[in-house]
């Protein structure tokens, strides 16, 4: 096995087994969701049409809040010192790492969308445009992620501080996250737009993130 | 003079000390003349006495742009040619970006006022303005998290440069998420639409921003010098203080 793919099938194993808490996210995504008619109030039509936009939001906060377990844990045993003086690149490392957390943490939220959707009154249709969206723009957000990950491991704080630098950042995936959704249940945009535009924004983030965070830890560990 | 000579501190704050009081009293200049144009510019017929608030509105909104071109240039310095003065132009500029983003958005929301009937409107230009806003409060936030300013500048070096590359994309698509202000007008092909006894006052005024900024930057790296240096006399008092560890 490479060690990329070692690295890949570490990580997956890591969080679907006890203490990986994969799962907290959907959880969080499911609770942030459910207080919203609260805040709004039980209006259906209201709902379904801002349903997409509080099924981005949410995801956006429950992609933010697991974005800490991705280097601590590995920092904390020493793996990453490892991982750092290997001899496989460092940034090939964290997109196997940011792959590996991606299917653990933005996948389940992308499976849970259309039992969501049912709460906020939107039909099948509507539902399946915002999994689509949040399929491709869920990358995204964990590649920009990865950049504050990596600093606020290499600088050993984290929480809130994570937050405040990864956030900005992701203005531009949750417009065309929500648009594209939009695009697709109301128009009357083509759909194709916005959503074209989402895909680039996941391929760039790809490379400045991991990149940015290769870099980050470099600086960081030394 | 290459800006290597200046990777020695004594130097840049011998340099310093040459530069500020001509710099000082040519921005005080430069405000005079700049003040005195404005003074004299014609009222907007739509618009009346308010449109002079754009004298002030336009040149803080690009130092606001200006400020992070400064942070990019410094965190390059930072990350790849380890200049020692590099951390310290990029921490002394983002208080300073964050101050003329402020003023941007604050004249920009007292302009709004009376011309628009509110404050804030979720227009594109001033939504990404709010957005740069946010990011330089980010960074200085990392500054002011890590004690050690080393290892605070490359990190923040780091973010910096990843902003470079995302400020244009956010701006591109809060422009695209919405767009109500007025199209752009000084810089745009076939000349500026703006009537030169607007413009002229407006330029000197750009200028007379452009080097308060630069004044407030050399005074402010200067202070950054000094203030690691009392930092690390801190440092050594304490280590020899009787009684300490080692």
């Amino acid at each position: 096995m490479s060690p990329l793919a070692a690295i890949f099938m570490r990580d997956l194993r890591l969080a679907v087994r006890v203490g990986g808490g994969g799962g907290i996210g959907v959880l969080f995504f499911l609770i942030v969701v459910v207080l919203m008619p609260f805040a709004i109030g039980p209006d259906l039509t209201l709902l379904s049409r801002i349903g997409p936009a509080i099924l981005w939001l949410g995801a956006l906060l429950a992609s933010l809040l697991t974005l800490d377990r991705l280097f601590t844990a590995d920092h904390e045993d020493g793996s990453l010192d490892l991982i750092l003086m290997g001899g496989t690149p460092l940034e090939l490392a964290i997109a196997a790492k940011a792959f590996a957390h991606w299917l653990t943490t933005g996948l389940p939220l992308v499976i849970v969308v259309p039992l969501l959707g049912l709460f906020m009154n939107l039909d099948g249709r509507a539902s399946a445009a915002v999994a689509l969206t949040l399929l491709v723009g869920t990358p995204a957000l964990t590649f920009i992620g990865v950049i504050g990950a990596s600093l606020s491991v290499a600088l050993r704080r984290g929480g809130l501080l994570l937050a405040v630098l990864v956030l900005p950042l992701t203005i531009p995936v949750l417009i065309f996250g929500v648009s594209a959704s939009n695009a697709a249940i109301v128009g009357p945009l083509p759909f194709g737009t916005p959503f074209t535009i989402l895909c680039a924004l996941s391929l760039v983030s790809l490379v400045v993130g991991i990149f940015a965070a290769a870099a980050a830890l470099r600086h960081g560990m030394e | 003079m290459a800006l290597i000579d200046y990777a020695n501190p004594t130097r840049f704050l011998g340099f310093a000390e040459r530069v500020l009081p001509w710099l000082i009293g040519i921005t005080a200049l430069a405000f005079v003349a700049g003040l005195y144009l404005t003074q004299g510019a014609p009222d907007d017929y739509q618009q009346g006495a308010t449109v002079k608030i754009m004298f002030l509105h336009v040149p803080t909104a690009w130092l606001s742009m200006f400020g992070w071109i400064v942070m990019s240039i410094a965190a390059l310095g930072t990350l790849v040619w380890r200049h020692p003065l590099a951390d310290v132009a990029a921490k002394a500029a983002a208080p300073l970006g964050a101050a003329f983003t402020f003023l941007c958005l604050t004249t920009g929301s007292l302009w709004g006022r009376p011309m628009w009937g509110t404050y804030w409107v979720w227009d594109a230009r001033l939504t990404s303005e709010l957005v740069l806003f946010l990011m330089y409060l980010g960074v200085i936030a990392l500054w002011h998290t890590v004690e050690e300013p080393s290892r605070a500048a490359r990190a923040v070096a780091i973010l910096t440069l990843v902003g470079a590359i995302n400020i244009p994309i956010i701006k591109w698509s809060v422009d695209w998420w919405n767009t109500l202000h007025q199209p752009a007008s000084v810089v745009k092909l076939g000349g500026p639409a703006i009537h030169p006894a607007i413009l002229t006052p407006l330029l000197v005024m750009a200028v007379a921003f452009t080097l308060l900024f630069v004044t407030l930057h050399i005074a402010a790296m200067r202070n950054e010098i000094l203030r690691r240096r009392v930092r690390s006399l801190m440092l050594l008092r304490a280590q020899a203080a009787p009684g300490s560890a080692s």
